[in-house]
Protein backbone atom coordinates (compact mmCIF):
# COMPACT_ATOMS: atom_id res chain seq x y z
CA UNK A 1 0.00 0.00 0.00
CA UNK A 2 2.91 2.33 0.80
CA UNK A 3 4.33 1.45 -2.61
CA UNK A 4 1.10 2.45 -4.35
CA UNK A 5 0.88 5.68 -2.30
CA UNK A 6 4.44 6.70 -3.14
CA UNK A 7 3.97 5.74 -6.80
CA UNK A 8 1.00 8.09 -7.04
CA UNK A 9 2.85 10.95 -5.30
CA UNK A 10 5.86 10.43 -7.59
CA UNK A 11 3.74 10.35 -10.76
CA UNK A 12 1.77 13.48 -9.88
CA UNK A 13 4.94 15.36 -8.95
CA UNK A 14 6.59 14.32 -12.23
CA UNK A 15 3.50 15.45 -14.17
CA UNK A 16 3.40 18.80 -12.34
CA UNK A 17 7.09 19.50 -12.92
CA UNK A 18 7.01 18.55 -16.63
CA UNK A 19 6.44 21.27 -19.20
CA UNK A 20 2.79 22.31 -19.10
CA UNK A 21 2.31 20.74 -15.67
CA UNK A 22 1.61 24.07 -14.01
CA UNK A 23 3.84 23.79 -10.92
CA UNK A 24 5.36 27.24 -11.51
CA UNK A 25 2.03 28.90 -12.21
CA UNK A 26 1.13 29.45 -8.56
CA UNK A 27 4.42 31.18 -7.75
CA UNK A 28 4.09 33.46 -10.78
CA UNK A 29 0.56 34.42 -9.73
CA UNK A 30 1.78 35.03 -6.15
CA UNK A 31 4.58 37.21 -7.49
CA UNK A 32 2.12 39.17 -9.63
CA UNK A 33 -0.26 39.89 -6.74
CA UNK A 34 2.48 40.98 -4.37
CA UNK A 35 4.40 43.20 -6.81
CA UNK A 36 1.27 44.95 -8.06
CA UNK A 37 0.02 45.83 -4.57
CA UNK A 38 2.61 48.58 -3.73
CA UNK A 39 1.84 50.27 -7.05
CA UNK A 40 -1.88 50.27 -6.29
CA UNK A 41 -1.58 51.41 -2.67
CA UNK A 42 1.22 53.90 -3.05
CA UNK A 43 4.65 54.25 -1.48
CA UNK A 44 3.47 54.47 2.14
CA UNK A 45 5.98 52.17 3.87
CA UNK A 46 4.16 52.06 7.20
CA UNK A 47 0.87 51.16 5.57
CA UNK A 48 2.55 48.45 3.47
CA UNK A 49 4.22 46.94 6.53
CA UNK A 50 0.85 46.88 8.31
CA UNK A 51 -1.18 45.25 5.54
CA UNK A 52 1.74 43.22 4.09
CA UNK A 53 0.96 39.95 5.90
CA UNK A 54 -2.66 40.10 4.74
CA UNK A 55 -1.66 40.76 1.11
CA UNK A 56 0.82 37.87 1.17
CA UNK A 57 -1.75 35.55 2.70
CA UNK A 58 -4.42 36.49 0.14
CA UNK A 59 -1.91 35.94 -2.65
CA UNK A 60 -0.88 32.56 -1.27
CA UNK A 61 -4.50 31.50 -0.74
CA UNK A 62 -5.52 32.31 -4.31
CA UNK A 63 -2.31 30.82 -5.74
CA UNK A 64 -2.99 27.58 -3.85
CA UNK A 65 -6.33 27.24 -5.61
CA UNK A 66 -4.73 27.38 -9.07
CA UNK A 67 -4.62 24.00 -10.77
CA UNK A 68 -6.92 22.32 -8.26
CA UNK A 69 -9.73 22.04 -10.82
CA UNK A 70 -7.57 19.74 -12.98
CA UNK A 71 -6.39 17.57 -10.10
CA UNK A 72 -8.97 14.79 -10.50
CA UNK A 73 -10.54 15.98 -13.77
CA UNK A 74 -7.42 15.07 -15.77
CA UNK A 75 -7.46 11.55 -14.33
CA UNK A 76 -11.19 11.20 -14.95
CA UNK A 77 -10.78 12.20 -18.60
CA UNK A 78 -8.02 9.74 -19.50
CA UNK A 79 -9.48 6.80 -17.58
CA UNK A 80 -6.86 6.72 -14.81
CA UNK A 81 -9.45 7.46 -12.13
CA UNK A 82 -11.35 4.24 -12.95
CA UNK A 83 -8.21 2.20 -12.39
CA UNK A 84 -7.43 4.00 -9.13
CA UNK A 85 -10.74 2.72 -7.81
CA UNK A 86 -9.51 -0.81 -8.55
CA UNK A 87 -6.26 -0.51 -6.61
CA UNK A 88 -5.67 -1.86 -3.12
CA UNK A 89 -4.98 1.78 -2.19
CA UNK A 90 -8.25 3.16 -0.77
CA UNK A 91 -9.58 6.23 -2.56
CA UNK A 92 -9.09 8.28 0.62
CA UNK A 93 -5.36 7.61 0.57
CA UNK A 94 -5.20 8.11 -3.20
CA UNK A 95 -6.79 11.54 -2.71
CA UNK A 96 -4.31 12.27 0.08
CA UNK A 97 -1.41 11.24 -2.18
CA UNK A 98 -2.62 13.56 -4.93
CA UNK A 99 -3.09 16.36 -2.38
CA UNK A 100 0.42 15.86 -1.04
CA UNK A 101 1.93 15.93 -4.54
CA UNK A 102 -0.10 19.04 -5.38
CA UNK A 103 1.08 20.82 -2.23
CA UNK A 104 4.72 19.88 -2.87
CA UNK A 105 4.43 21.27 -6.41
CA UNK A 106 2.43 24.46 -5.71
CA UNK A 107 2.20 25.11 -1.94
CA UNK A 108 5.80 24.58 -0.89
CA UNK A 109 7.22 26.96 -3.57
CA UNK A 110 4.93 29.68 -2.16
CA UNK A 111 6.41 29.22 1.31
CA UNK A 112 9.92 29.41 -0.18
CA UNK A 113 9.10 32.52 -2.23
CA UNK A 114 7.36 34.37 0.62
CA UNK A 115 10.50 35.73 2.39
CA UNK A 116 11.76 37.30 -0.84
CA UNK A 117 8.41 38.85 -1.64
CA UNK A 118 8.05 40.08 1.96
CA UNK A 119 10.92 42.50 1.30
CA UNK A 120 8.81 44.20 -1.38
CA UNK A 121 6.16 44.95 1.25
CA UNK A 122 8.61 46.32 3.86
CA UNK A 123 8.00 43.56 6.42
CA UNK A 124 10.29 43.40 9.43
CA UNK A 125 12.33 40.21 10.07
CA UNK A 126 10.08 38.99 12.90
CA UNK A 127 7.04 39.27 10.64
CA UNK A 128 8.81 37.44 7.80
CA UNK A 129 9.63 34.52 10.10
CA UNK A 130 6.08 34.36 11.43
CA UNK A 131 4.62 34.65 7.93
CA UNK A 132 6.68 31.74 6.59
CA UNK A 133 5.76 29.60 9.58
CA UNK A 134 2.03 30.33 9.20
CA UNK A 135 2.18 29.72 5.44
CA UNK A 136 4.01 26.42 6.00
CA UNK A 137 1.28 25.31 8.39
CA UNK A 138 -1.67 26.92 6.59
CA UNK A 139 -1.16 26.17 2.88
CA UNK A 140 -1.58 22.37 3.32
CA UNK A 141 -4.99 23.14 4.85
CA UNK A 142 -5.98 25.12 1.75
CA UNK A 143 -4.79 22.35 -0.61
CA UNK A 144 -6.50 19.55 1.30
CA UNK A 145 -9.76 21.46 1.65
CA UNK A 146 -9.42 22.14 -2.07
CA UNK A 147 -9.43 18.38 -2.72
CA UNK A 148 -13.17 18.43 -2.01
CA UNK A 149 -13.86 20.98 -4.74
CA UNK A 150 -11.40 19.22 -7.05
CA UNK A 151 -13.32 15.96 -6.65
CA UNK A 152 -16.58 17.63 -7.64
CA UNK A 153 -14.90 19.40 -10.55
CA UNK A 154 -13.98 15.99 -11.98
CA UNK A 155 -17.66 15.23 -12.49
CA UNK A 156 -18.39 18.42 -14.44
CA UNK A 157 -16.87 19.95 -17.53
CA UNK A 158 -15.23 23.31 -16.90
CA UNK A 159 -15.44 23.05 -13.13
CA UNK A 160 -12.79 25.73 -12.49
CA UNK A 161 -15.17 28.31 -11.06
CA UNK A 162 -16.94 25.60 -9.09
CA UNK A 163 -13.74 24.83 -7.21
CA UNK A 164 -13.32 28.48 -6.21
CA UNK A 165 -16.95 28.81 -5.12
CA UNK A 166 -16.93 25.56 -3.13
CA UNK A 167 -13.53 25.88 -1.56
CA UNK A 168 -13.17 29.61 -0.80
CA UNK A 169 -15.69 29.70 2.08
CA UNK A 170 -14.00 26.70 3.70
CA UNK A 171 -10.61 28.41 3.60
CA UNK A 172 -11.74 31.66 5.25
CA UNK A 173 -10.91 30.44 8.81
CA UNK A 174 -7.43 29.45 7.63
CA UNK A 175 -6.94 32.96 6.21
CA UNK A 176 -8.24 34.67 9.39
CA UNK A 177 -6.01 32.75 11.78
CA UNK A 178 -3.02 32.80 9.43
CA UNK A 179 -3.08 36.60 9.24
CA UNK A 180 -3.94 36.93 12.94
CA UNK A 181 -0.93 34.85 13.96
CA UNK A 182 1.38 36.84 11.68
CA UNK A 183 0.06 40.17 13.02
CA UNK A 184 0.41 38.91 16.58
CA UNK A 185 4.10 38.23 15.99
CA UNK A 186 4.80 41.92 15.24
CA UNK A 187 2.93 43.29 18.22
CA UNK A 188 -0.71 43.18 19.12
CA UNK A 189 -3.00 42.30 21.94
CA UNK A 190 -2.87 38.49 21.59
CA UNK A 191 0.28 36.34 21.85
CA UNK A 192 1.49 34.53 18.68
CA UNK A 193 0.74 31.09 20.14
CA UNK A 194 -3.02 31.35 20.41
CA UNK A 195 -4.03 31.96 16.75
CA UNK A 196 -1.13 29.80 15.55
CA UNK A 197 -2.37 26.79 17.49
CA UNK A 198 -5.85 27.23 16.05
CA UNK A 199 -4.31 27.44 12.57
CA UNK A 200 -2.38 24.22 13.19
CA UNK A 201 -5.60 22.58 14.41
CA UNK A 202 -7.48 23.68 11.30
CA UNK A 203 -4.67 22.28 9.17
CA UNK A 204 -4.68 18.91 10.91
CA UNK A 205 -8.46 18.72 10.59
CA UNK A 206 -8.26 19.50 6.87
CA UNK A 207 -5.55 16.85 6.35
CA UNK A 208 -7.97 14.22 7.65
CA UNK A 209 -11.33 15.52 6.44
CA UNK A 210 -10.27 16.70 2.96
CA UNK A 211 -9.26 13.28 1.52
CA UNK A 212 -12.22 11.51 3.15
CA UNK A 213 -14.71 14.03 1.78
CA UNK A 214 -13.01 14.04 -1.63
CA UNK A 215 -13.16 10.23 -1.85
CA UNK A 216 -16.84 10.32 -0.90
CA UNK A 217 -17.48 12.95 -3.59
CA UNK A 218 -15.62 10.90 -6.21
CA UNK A 219 -17.62 7.79 -5.32
CA UNK A 220 -20.91 9.69 -5.40
CA UNK A 221 -20.29 11.37 -8.75
CA UNK A 222 -18.78 8.52 -10.78
CA UNK A 223 -21.15 7.28 -13.42
CA UNK B 1 -17.49 -12.83 -25.05
CA UNK B 2 -20.03 -10.03 -25.07
CA UNK B 3 -21.39 -8.97 -28.44
CA UNK B 4 -24.15 -6.64 -29.55
CA UNK B 5 -24.84 -3.57 -31.69
CA UNK B 6 -23.57 -0.09 -30.80
CA UNK B 7 -25.45 1.32 -27.84
CA UNK B 8 -26.76 -2.04 -26.69
CA UNK B 9 -25.05 -1.63 -23.31
CA UNK B 10 -21.88 -3.72 -23.66
CA UNK B 11 -19.67 -1.11 -22.04
CA UNK B 12 -22.24 -0.46 -19.30
CA UNK B 13 -22.32 -4.17 -18.55
CA UNK B 14 -18.53 -4.35 -18.37
CA UNK B 15 -18.32 -1.27 -16.11
CA UNK B 16 -20.92 -2.90 -13.89
CA UNK B 17 -18.91 -6.13 -13.81
CA UNK B 18 -15.74 -4.22 -13.00
CA UNK B 19 -17.45 -2.55 -10.06
CA UNK B 20 -17.18 0.90 -11.65
CA UNK B 21 -20.94 1.38 -11.93
CA UNK B 22 -23.24 0.54 -9.04
CA UNK B 23 -25.75 -2.28 -9.72
CA UNK B 24 -29.43 -1.43 -9.24
CA UNK B 25 -29.82 -4.62 -7.24
CA UNK B 26 -27.66 -7.56 -6.27
CA UNK B 27 -23.92 -7.87 -5.90
CA UNK B 28 -20.96 -9.27 -7.79
CA UNK B 29 -18.23 -11.45 -6.34
CA UNK B 30 -15.52 -13.73 -7.54
CA UNK B 31 -15.60 -17.20 -6.05
CA UNK B 32 -12.36 -18.45 -4.54
CA UNK B 33 -10.93 -14.98 -4.04
CA UNK B 34 -9.22 -14.05 -0.74
CA UNK B 35 -11.67 -12.48 1.69
CA UNK B 36 -9.35 -9.58 2.40
CA UNK B 37 -9.42 -8.32 -1.19
CA UNK B 38 -12.16 -6.11 -2.59
CA UNK B 39 -13.69 -7.16 -5.89
CA UNK B 40 -11.92 -4.39 -7.79
CA UNK B 41 -8.53 -5.74 -6.71
CA UNK B 42 -9.23 -9.01 -8.58
CA UNK B 43 -9.96 -7.28 -11.85
CA UNK B 44 -7.97 -5.78 -14.70
CA UNK B 45 -10.21 -3.33 -16.53
CA UNK B 46 -9.22 -2.11 -19.98
CA UNK B 47 -11.79 0.40 -21.22
CA UNK B 48 -12.02 2.64 -24.25
CA UNK B 49 -9.57 5.02 -22.60
CA UNK B 50 -6.00 3.82 -22.31
CA UNK B 51 -5.30 5.73 -19.05
CA UNK B 52 -1.84 6.88 -20.15
CA UNK B 53 -0.30 10.19 -19.14
CA UNK B 54 0.95 11.68 -22.41
CA UNK B 55 3.74 13.72 -20.81
CA UNK B 56 5.37 10.72 -19.12
CA UNK B 57 7.42 8.06 -20.87
CA UNK B 58 5.91 4.69 -21.77
CA UNK B 59 8.05 2.91 -19.16
CA UNK B 60 7.13 5.45 -16.45
CA UNK B 61 3.43 4.93 -17.18
CA UNK B 62 3.80 1.17 -16.99
CA UNK B 63 5.94 1.36 -13.83
CA UNK B 64 3.28 3.52 -12.16
CA UNK B 65 0.49 1.05 -12.92
CA UNK B 66 2.67 -1.86 -11.77
CA UNK B 67 3.16 -0.13 -8.41
CA UNK B 68 -0.48 0.94 -8.07
CA UNK B 69 -2.19 -2.27 -9.26
CA UNK B 70 0.40 -4.90 -8.38
CA UNK B 71 1.26 -6.32 -5.02
CA UNK B 72 4.97 -6.07 -4.66
CA UNK B 73 7.92 -7.88 -6.18
CA UNK B 74 7.23 -11.28 -4.60
CA UNK B 75 5.10 -12.64 -7.44
CA UNK B 76 6.37 -15.34 -9.73
CA UNK B 77 4.53 -15.07 -13.01
CA UNK B 78 4.45 -11.28 -13.30
CA UNK B 79 6.62 -9.71 -15.96
CA UNK B 80 8.90 -6.75 -15.33
CA UNK B 81 8.26 -3.46 -17.10
CA UNK B 82 10.92 -4.06 -19.78
CA UNK B 83 9.82 -7.65 -20.36
CA UNK B 84 6.16 -6.68 -20.65
CA UNK B 85 6.97 -4.00 -23.23
CA UNK B 86 9.07 -6.52 -25.14
CA UNK B 87 6.13 -8.94 -25.02
CA UNK B 88 3.70 -6.51 -26.67
CA UNK B 89 6.20 -5.44 -29.31
CA UNK B 90 7.25 -2.11 -27.81
CA UNK B 91 10.79 -3.15 -26.88
CA UNK B 92 13.19 -0.20 -26.93
CA UNK B 93 10.45 2.44 -26.92
CA UNK B 94 10.26 2.75 -23.13
CA UNK B 95 12.01 6.12 -22.94
CA UNK B 96 9.67 7.83 -25.42
CA UNK B 97 6.83 9.98 -24.09
CA UNK B 98 3.46 8.39 -24.75
CA UNK B 99 2.41 11.51 -26.67
CA UNK B 100 4.55 10.48 -29.65
CA UNK B 101 3.28 6.88 -29.81
CA UNK B 102 0.64 5.91 -32.38
CA UNK B 103 -2.89 4.86 -31.41
CA UNK B 104 -2.02 1.19 -31.90
CA UNK B 105 1.15 1.52 -29.85
CA UNK B 106 -0.80 3.17 -27.02
CA UNK B 107 -3.23 0.24 -27.09
CA UNK B 108 -0.31 -2.19 -26.98
CA UNK B 109 1.04 -0.32 -23.96
CA UNK B 110 -2.39 -0.64 -22.31
CA UNK B 111 -2.24 -4.40 -22.95
CA UNK B 112 1.21 -4.50 -21.32
CA UNK B 113 -0.48 -3.20 -18.15
CA UNK B 114 -2.33 -6.54 -17.91
CA UNK B 115 1.03 -8.30 -17.71
CA UNK B 116 2.81 -6.28 -15.02
CA UNK B 117 0.23 -7.02 -12.29
CA UNK B 118 -1.36 -10.38 -11.64
CA UNK B 119 -5.17 -10.37 -11.52
CA UNK B 120 -7.45 -13.35 -12.17
CA UNK B 121 -10.26 -11.59 -14.05
CA UNK B 122 -9.65 -9.48 -17.15
CA UNK B 123 -12.50 -7.23 -18.25
CA UNK B 124 -11.70 -5.84 -21.67
CA UNK B 125 -13.80 -3.38 -23.62
CA UNK B 126 -13.01 -3.64 -27.34
CA UNK B 127 -9.42 -4.75 -26.64
CA UNK B 128 -8.38 -4.92 -30.28
CA UNK B 129 -9.35 -1.35 -31.26
CA UNK B 130 -6.57 0.26 -33.33
CA UNK B 131 -4.45 -2.90 -33.26
CA UNK B 132 -2.89 -4.20 -36.48
CA UNK B 133 -3.22 -7.86 -37.46
CA UNK B 134 0.03 -8.92 -35.80
CA UNK B 135 -1.01 -7.20 -32.57
CA UNK B 136 -4.41 -8.89 -32.76
CA UNK B 137 -2.66 -12.26 -33.01
CA UNK B 138 -0.49 -11.19 -30.09
CA UNK B 139 -3.55 -10.29 -28.05
CA UNK B 140 -5.13 -13.66 -28.81
CA UNK B 141 -1.98 -15.40 -27.60
CA UNK B 142 -1.92 -13.32 -24.38
CA UNK B 143 -5.60 -14.04 -23.72
CA UNK B 144 -5.13 -17.76 -24.32
CA UNK B 145 -2.12 -17.83 -21.98
CA UNK B 146 -4.18 -16.04 -19.33
CA UNK B 147 -7.08 -18.51 -19.55
CA UNK B 148 -4.65 -21.45 -19.68
CA UNK B 149 -3.31 -20.31 -16.28
CA UNK B 150 -6.88 -20.47 -14.95
CA UNK B 151 -7.74 -16.82 -15.47
CA UNK B 152 -11.14 -15.51 -16.48
CA UNK B 153 -11.72 -13.07 -19.28
CA UNK B 154 -14.77 -11.03 -20.24
CA UNK B 155 -14.43 -9.11 -23.50
CA UNK B 156 -16.82 -6.94 -25.45
CA UNK B 157 -15.94 -7.03 -29.11
CA UNK B 158 -17.07 -6.58 -32.69
CA UNK B 159 -14.09 -8.37 -34.18
CA UNK B 160 -14.22 -12.16 -34.21
CA UNK B 161 -11.66 -13.30 -31.65
CA UNK B 162 -10.53 -16.89 -31.41
CA UNK B 163 -9.88 -17.25 -27.69
CA UNK B 164 -10.48 -20.96 -27.34
CA UNK B 165 -13.37 -22.35 -25.28
CA UNK B 166 -15.72 -19.51 -24.39
CA UNK B 167 -19.35 -18.61 -23.84
CA UNK B 168 -20.96 -15.70 -25.60
CA UNK B 169 -23.60 -13.27 -24.47
CA UNK B 170 -25.45 -11.32 -27.15
CA UNK B 171 -26.82 -8.21 -25.49
CA UNK B 172 -28.60 -7.12 -28.66
CA UNK B 173 -30.98 -10.09 -28.53
CA UNK B 174 -31.71 -9.45 -24.87
CA UNK B 175 -32.28 -5.73 -25.44
CA UNK B 176 -34.65 -6.48 -28.32
CA UNK B 177 -36.60 -8.83 -26.09
CA UNK B 178 -36.84 -6.19 -23.35
CA UNK B 179 -37.98 -3.60 -25.86
CA UNK B 180 -40.87 -5.83 -26.94
CA UNK B 181 -41.82 -6.52 -23.35
CA UNK B 182 -41.21 -3.34 -21.36
CA UNK B 183 -42.10 -4.95 -18.04
CA UNK B 184 -39.66 -7.81 -18.47
CA UNK B 185 -36.38 -6.19 -17.51
CA UNK B 186 -34.80 -3.00 -16.37
CA UNK B 187 -35.05 -0.04 -18.74
CA UNK B 188 -31.37 0.02 -19.68
CA UNK B 189 -31.65 -3.38 -21.28
CA UNK B 190 -29.03 -4.73 -18.87
CA UNK B 191 -30.47 -7.25 -16.47
CA UNK B 192 -28.19 -7.92 -13.47
CA UNK B 193 -28.99 -11.62 -13.61
CA UNK B 194 -27.94 -11.88 -17.24
CA UNK B 195 -24.71 -10.06 -16.41
CA UNK B 196 -23.98 -12.51 -13.64
CA UNK B 197 -24.57 -15.52 -15.85
CA UNK B 198 -22.27 -14.08 -18.49
CA UNK B 199 -19.43 -13.65 -16.05
CA UNK B 200 -19.79 -17.02 -14.39
CA UNK B 201 -19.72 -18.97 -17.60
CA UNK B 202 -17.13 -17.22 -19.71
Amino acid sequence: MTRAFLALVRRDLALALRAGGGAGLGVVFFLAVVTVTPFAIGPDLNLLARIGPAILWIGALLASLIGLDRLFAADAEDGSLDLMFMSELPMELAAAAKGLAHWLATGLPLVVAAPVLSLLLNLEPAAIGALCLTLLVGTPAVTFLGLIGAAFAAAFRRGGLLVAVLVMPLTIPVLIFGVAATSAAIGGTVPFGAPFRILAGLSLGALVLGPVAAAAALRATRE
Amino acid sequence: MVTGPNGAGKSSLLRLLAGLAPPVAGSIRLEGAPESDTFGEQVHYLGHLDAHKLALSAADNLRFWRDLLGRGPSQGSVLGVEAAMEEVGLGGLGALPVAVLSAGQKRRLALARLLVAERPLWILDEPTTALDSSAQALFTALARAHTAKGGLLVAATHAPLDLGPSESLDIGAHAARTARDPDGGDPDGVDPDAAFAGEASS
